[in-house]
């Protein structure tokens, strides 16, 4: 009896054999941003905020560079996931039609929904990693706790790329896309707890922030190099990404559905 | 007992309050090549898109292969070529990768894919683009990408949905010459056209469509004995007797059918009818005999053209 390979598995080797051909660029604007948020925020920012004892007692009594650099995993893969969940998604139901070349044959919208998710997942991996790599040379940053970031990264991108993913299945054109990055994707990049503790926010802010995916993924990672790992704080963590990632991909799935299949 | 590839009885597609398919029946015997004629609308790409596994049926029965398309889709499709109406290659891709990717979403290993798509891009005669990037290649050979594409899981039956639509005729004829080869090898094939040229060239047996339903079918030949005359004259005239040239030559031949550019007189024999016009002293600017086509019979069963 031949082995099958699963089909999310083969769908996810459509994207590789179309990524093959960009992805020396991809990577290296992976690594390129969040180098130079560390430069510039972490020596910047960083020199005045290591003056005070009391700054640094709200960060946790790290660095300021150390404090950013776990966030800067996460917010990589965050970044990436997010657009990868957007214009690709329109592309492939009217510029390309690619969804709809896969759609005619065995495999299904399961099949699209979940290769998107494995290879969302597989970009996050390689983009938090190779950040993971470049921070590994700043003395300030460099930790163990980097490596199990980037399963948290990898998994916060999925927890943004299936919800985005589900809201680009439901859209005709790609007028919603724009403003979605600017009025979420970036302000959760500012707000999320990258670059301060949300503890500094309004208290709405907060609810608004806890309730999205991305403070969650920044701060388990820092958990890991903080040392914090393994409350029931980091548990409420892994479940509130799990949920964005399980719900997102549900509804990617039966709209995809509904958008193939009619 | 050999029954037929496909069957369908009571077909209907409803999208709201729309009935794109409104209750056909037909069947598709193995080997052979069937089509659907239509112009833009009459509901044969939802047709076709039924019988592809990609749309539900809203009532009916569609069977393929013995198995049922509202029910068993993805084993279907496993069984199945596909070319759309609209390209869905990777245009950013080779040619090979192209076809590589496509066939690992049947599971086909990939040096199993490589060997078949080798010998597919030898048969059309794309052999020496292999490794041309799809954005590259000129539309007439996209669409035998395509083909290939369909052909690469070795398909029970192909489905082509408006295969030549947007190519230059030279770049058709190579593809109806490739389409006729596969024919003759035993590929079943469901074609959908707008083009009767391309009916009467690739179809064994064709079903006309109009408003979602099925007026007439049968054999190229045999439409065109039923429902129209064996010979066609087409008159015209200048844009002064535009206004009464039909009631000039009123009972002359079987038929008459005034066109906005030119008026079709159908007869056994064109040049009588002809010699008839010119008897009434009825000058038209042009003339031509011509035998019947299945664009006449489409213009007898539902008083319009094709192609508008």
């Amino acid at each position: 009896m031949a082995m099958t390979t699963p089909g999310p598995v083969r769908v996810a080797f459509w994207h590789a054999a179309v990524f093959k051909r960009l992805w020396v660029t991809n990577v290296l604007a992976s690594i390129i941003q969040p180098l130079l948020y560390l430069l510039g925020l972490g020596v910047g920012v960083g020199s005045l905020v290591n003056r005070t004892s009391r700054a640094t007692d709200v960060l946790g009594g790290v660095s300021y560079v150390a404090y950013i650099s776990p966030a800067l995993m996460v917010t990589t893969a965050m970044a990436l996931a997010s657009t990868e969940s957007l214009w690709p998604i329109m592309s492939g139901f009217i510029w390309k039609r690619s969804y709809h070349g896969i759609a005619a044959t065995p495999l299904g919208a399961g099949d699209i929904v979940g290769g998107h998710a494995l290879w969302m997942a597989a970009r996050c991996v390689v983009a938090a990693g190779a950040v993971a790599f470049v921070l590994a040379f700043f003395p300030e940053a460099r930790d163990w706790g980097l490596i199990p970031g980037v399963p948290v990264a990898a998994l916060t991108g999925i927890a943004f790329a299936m919800p985005l993913m589900a809201f680009s299945i439901l859209r005709k054109n790609d007028v919603g896309f724009a403003a979605m990055n600017r009025f979420v994707i970036i302000p959760l990049f500012l707000f999320g707890g990258a670059f301060y503790p949300i503890s500094q926010l309004p208290t709405w802010t907060q609810v608004i922030v806890k309730f999205l995916p991305l403070w969650h993924g920044v701060e388990l990672a820092r958990a890991f190099t903080v040392g914090d790992i393994g409350g029931s704080a980091s548990l409420g963590h892994v479940v509130v990404l799990l949920c964005w990632t399980i719900g997102g991909s549900v509804l990617s799935y039966r709209f995809m559905r509904r958008r193939l299949y009619v | 007992m050999s029954q037929p590839l496909v069957s369908a009885r009571g077909l209907v597609k409803r999208y709201g309050d729309f009935v794109a398919v409104d209750d056909i029946d037909f069947d598709v015997e193995r080997g052979e090549a069937f089509g659907f004629l239509g112009p833009n609308g009459a509901g044969k790409s939802t047709t076709m898109r039924m019988i592809g596994c990609v749309s539900p049926p809203s009532a009916g029965t569609l069977q393929l292969f013995g198995m049922e398309a509202a029910t068993q889709g993805r084993q279907i499709r496993a069984r199945l070529g596909v070319v759309p109406q609209l390209d869905t290659l990777d245009t950013e891709l080779s040619v090979m990768e192209n076809l590589v990717v496509y066939g690992r979403y049947f599971d086909i290993p990939r040096a199993e894919c490589r060997r078949r798509a080798k010998e597919l891009l030898e048969f059309v005669q794309l052999s020496d683009r292999a490794d041309s990037v799809v954005d590259n290649l000129s539309g007439g050979m996209k669409r035998r990408l395509s083909i290939t594409r369909s052909l690469i899981n070795e398909p029970d039956l192909l489905l082509l949905d408006e295969p030549t639509t947007g190519l230059d005729p030279q770049a058709r004829h190579v593809l109806w010459d490739r389409l006729y080869r596969l024919k003759h090898d035993g590929v079943t094939l469901i074609i959908t056209t707008h083009y009767m040229d391309e009916a009467e060239q690739l179809c064994d047996r064709l079903v006309v469509m109009d408003g979602g339903r099925i007026v007439a079918s049968g054999s190229p030949r045999s439409l065109i004995e039923e429902h129209s005359s064996r010979e066609v004259l087409e008159l015209r005239f200048t844009l002064d007797g535009e206004v009464d040239r039909g009631s000039d030559i009123t009972g002359i031949g079987e038929r008459i059918e005034v066109l906005p550019d030119r008026t079709l007189v159908y007869a056994d024999d064109g040049e009588a009818a002809l010699a008839a016009v010119h008897a009434r002293g009825v000058q038209p600017i042009s003339s031509l005999v011509r035998r019947s086509s299945l664009e006449d019979v489409f213009l007898h069963l539902t008083g319009r053209t094709l192609v508008d």
